[in-house]
């Protein structure tokens, strides 16, 4: 869980911080409420999570309850590889 | 139109302060290539440069009136009106201008005269009887004016240029206005981009007597308290009574003693006002248009519809993504002040074109929008509370993709993402800022760049928030639409529309742009009708398609708002980029600066590649980032303002 957080954190922060570390993305820091993310950003969050982690996101899987923070980002994520592996 | 300059110093003698104004005339000749002149006398002195468009042979400026001197810039539509009843009140003329008018109704009436004129002017007025200067600017801020205090008095002028000629008057970036830009597109008056450099706010006047100055409120846009005093004529009645004001509008702005031509974007505002221009010029009016190589902001088309269906001798360029990458730095010493937009740049090129075919005056269809509730953000602040009046709703978030057919990544949204982008929320029924806080917000996203010494200096400033505290108390009492529209041109449009699209751009050429939309008779007609007249469930502009639609083509009568945009990020990110933006935009440039981060920067530069960011914040950042970077070069980075002004 933790090694999928880092992936996911590191890509928010070289994508969409482009670098910036000032401010700490905490498991449940809101991607859209920060301004972090915006409809363009969806779908390159959704294109990385598919390349990173070998899952396909179903189109009613985009939804901010899945992807929307690191943590909610990682439940979604490790929830599909189970699913997968069962 | 024109340009003016001037000083209140004591202690300056006549000699010292003709050569002031020489500068300062100079360093704004594009606004008036056809006069110049200077006026001074102990501690007080007023240059200008001059368009000459109405009172050719006899409207040299200074002029002067007994005890009155006057430096005006811009055009009183109403003063044929204004001078019949001073004339018969006894006073006599000796000029044709409408200058010369100014100086009576001030002479009969004081600073009262202000709200007497139904024009686009700033000007500058030395009242020697009462040892006292005069600064006063339009309604809605077509015409600009900037001030500068320095220990010897205060310098004024049309634009900031003509202040960065005065030896002293420094070119030192103000970093909360770069916060602002960066949040709200425009500085907040009187802030300017500039420390110790100010605008006078529109629909202000100042008085500078002795020490002291004054400054005060003439005009506000105003309307009614939520379901009271709107004007409850029927459809039929109010649709009669906006074309025959915006008619007379129109009307008045075609006087002038050159010929007057009009804009055509292809869409419905400026269609409007070409064709109610056709009806009071006996000439074949010119039309001049701007298109576009990206089919994507490209109206050609539509453009050519309207040129035939008025017959109108049309004039029209068409601007590449690297036209914009070409002029963009031209455009930004003419804004005086960074932009997170392109849209200025096609407007450059148009100007120019205009200026080419030997036109100085053009009417356009701006104000329209925000005075007959035509933009997608009153649009989008509607189904915004009408989705958070049902939290969960999956039904009425979907609305938002309707809004924005043009932008591809909302299209695939869920209902749950559109609620989270467009801030759907019960809090935002209670917001005074609800309307804009997606558009500020996503402009803000890109402060992720700001350096960390500029974030030290800002120390959290909040530019939404102190944008909140200017707000006047009635405005808790209007209905949410009215508060979005004043939102909209109580800031953006000075701010950004008028000044940055609007008469800088025109201004570089020589051209004036009129705005019959905005004639204050039209402006207080729309704040009173019900809101359900202006925009009517989703559809904009409702009571005035119905005003107009005889006058029309049916396919741009009823055509549905298209934002103007141009390419943004696309049109510097190619294979072959510009040598400026490659050497403004390397890490080391970035550094010298100082504002943003060199490392972020770099890595936007990489994701931009050759074909440019997608996405809001991304564009945003990118185009707000180069022209704060030429920005600063142009005007403050190491070098002297006298060095600045003699460019």
């Amino acid at each position: 869980m933790s090694d999928i957080k880092t992936t996911i954190r590191d890509f928010i922060i070289d994508n969409f911080l482009f670098g910036d570390t000032s401010q700490a993305i905490e498991d449940d820091t809101s991607l859209i409420d920060n301004g972090y993310v915006d409809s363009t950003g969806v779908l390159e969050l959704v294109f990385h999570i598919e390349q990173s982690f070998g899952i396909k996101v179903a189109d009613n899987e985009i939804v901010p309850a899945n992807l929307d923070s690191v943590g909610a980002i990682a439940a979604y994520v490790e929830n599909k590889q189970r699913s997968a592996a069962a | 139109m024109c340009g003016l300059v001037g000083y209140k110093a004591e202690g300056f003698s006549p000699e010292t302060g003709r050569g002031y104004l020489h500068d300062m005339t100079d360093a704004i000749s594009h606004r008036g290539p056809d006069a110049e002149g200077h006026w001074c006398q102990e501690g007080i002195g007023m240059g200008h440069r001059r368009l000459s468009i109405v009172g050719l042979e006899d409207g040299q400026q200074p002029m002067g009136l007994e005890d009155l001197v006057l430096v005006f810039n811009g055009e009183i539509f109403n003063f044929v009106e204004l001078r019949a009843e001073l004339e018969a009140r006894g006073r006599r003329f000796r000029t044709g201008s409408d200058t010369e008018v100014i100086l009576h109704l001030y002479a009969e009436h004081g600073t009262g005269a202000i709200e007497r004129l139904n024009g686009d002017f700033a000007f500058a007025l030395w009242d020697g009887a009462r040892r006292r200067l005069v600064l006063a600017r339009d309604r809605a801020g077509v015409r600009p004016l900037f001030y500068a205090q320095r220990a010897e008095g205060l310098f004024f002028a049309s634009e900031i240029k003509a202040l960065l000629a005065v030896p002293g008057i420094e070119a030192a970036l103000d970093p909360f206005a770069l916060d602002e830009i960066f949040t709200l597109w425009a500085p907040l008056a009187p802030r300017s981009g500039f420390k110790d450099i100010f605008e006078l706010p529109p629909g202000h006047f100042m008085v500078v007597g002795g020490e002291v100055a004054r400054l005060e409120r003439y005009w506000d846009f105003e309307f009614p308290d939520m379901s009271e005093g709107y004007d409850t004529r029927n459809e039929v009645a109010l649709a009669e009574e906006v074309l025959a004001v915006l008619d007379d509008a129109t009307r008045i702005r075609m006087r002038a003693d050159v010929p007057v031509g009009a804009y055509l974007s292809g869409g419905l505002d400026s269609a409007i006002t070409a064709a109610l221009a056709r009806r009071h010029t006996p000439q074949q009016l010119s039309t001049f248009s701007v298109g576009f190589e990206s089919a994507e902001h490209d109206e050609t088309a539509f453009q050519a519809v309207m040129a035939e269906a008025l017959g109108t001798g049309h004039a029209a360029i068409s601007c590449s993504n690297d036209d914009i990458a070409r002029v963009f730095p031209e455009v930004i010493a003419h804004t005086e002040r960074p932009i997170v937009r392109t849209a200025p740049a096609p407007l450059y090129l148009l100007s120019g074109l205009v200026q080419d075919r030997g036109i100085k005056v053009v009417l356009t269809g701006e104000g329209a929008d925000e005075v007959f509730a035509g933009y997608d953000l009153f649009k989008e602040d509607k189904v915004r509370r009408f989705a958070a009046r049902q939290p969960g709703s999956t039904r009425r978030p979907l609305l938002f993709k309707r809004l924005y057919p043009y932008l591809p990544g909302l299209q695939n949204q869920s209902a749950d993402y559109l609620t989270a982008f467009f801030g759907v929320t019960p809090e935002l029924l209670s917001d005074p800022l609800a309307s804009h806080r997606p558009r500020f917000r996503s402009t803000a996203a890109a402060k992720v760049f700001f350096s960390g010494d500029l974030r030290a200096q800002l120390q959290g400033y909040d530019a939404a928030a102190a944008l909140a505290e200017t707000l006047p108390a009635r405005f808790a009492r209007w209905h949410p639409q009215h508060q979005a529209q004043y939102l909209e041109s109580r800031y953006l449009l000075p701010g950004y529309i008028l000044a940055s699209q609007g008469d800088r751009m025109a201004m570089a050429h020589g051209v004036e742009g009129r705005f019959p939309f905005l004639d204050h008779r039209v402006m207080a007609l729309a704040s009173l009708l019900p809101p359900r007249m202006t925009l009517k469930g989703l559809v904009e502009k409702h009571i005035l398609r119905r005003a107009t639609a005889h006058l029309l083509p049916p396919s741009i009568g009823s055509r549905t708002k298209q934002p103007y945009r141009a390419p943004d990020s696309q049109a510097f990110a190619t294979s072959k980029k510009r040598d400026y933006v490659n050497e403004l935009l390397a890490p080391a440039a970035v550094a010298e600066t100082g504002l943003f981060n060199p490392q972020a920067v770099a890595k936007l530069v990489a994701k931009a590649g050759e074909t440019g960011v997608e996405g809001f914040r991304d564009n945003t950042a990118y185009v707000g980032i180069l022209s704060t970077q030429i920005w600063h070069r142009k005007f403050s980075a190491g070098r002297t303002s006298a060095a600045v002004a003699a460019e």
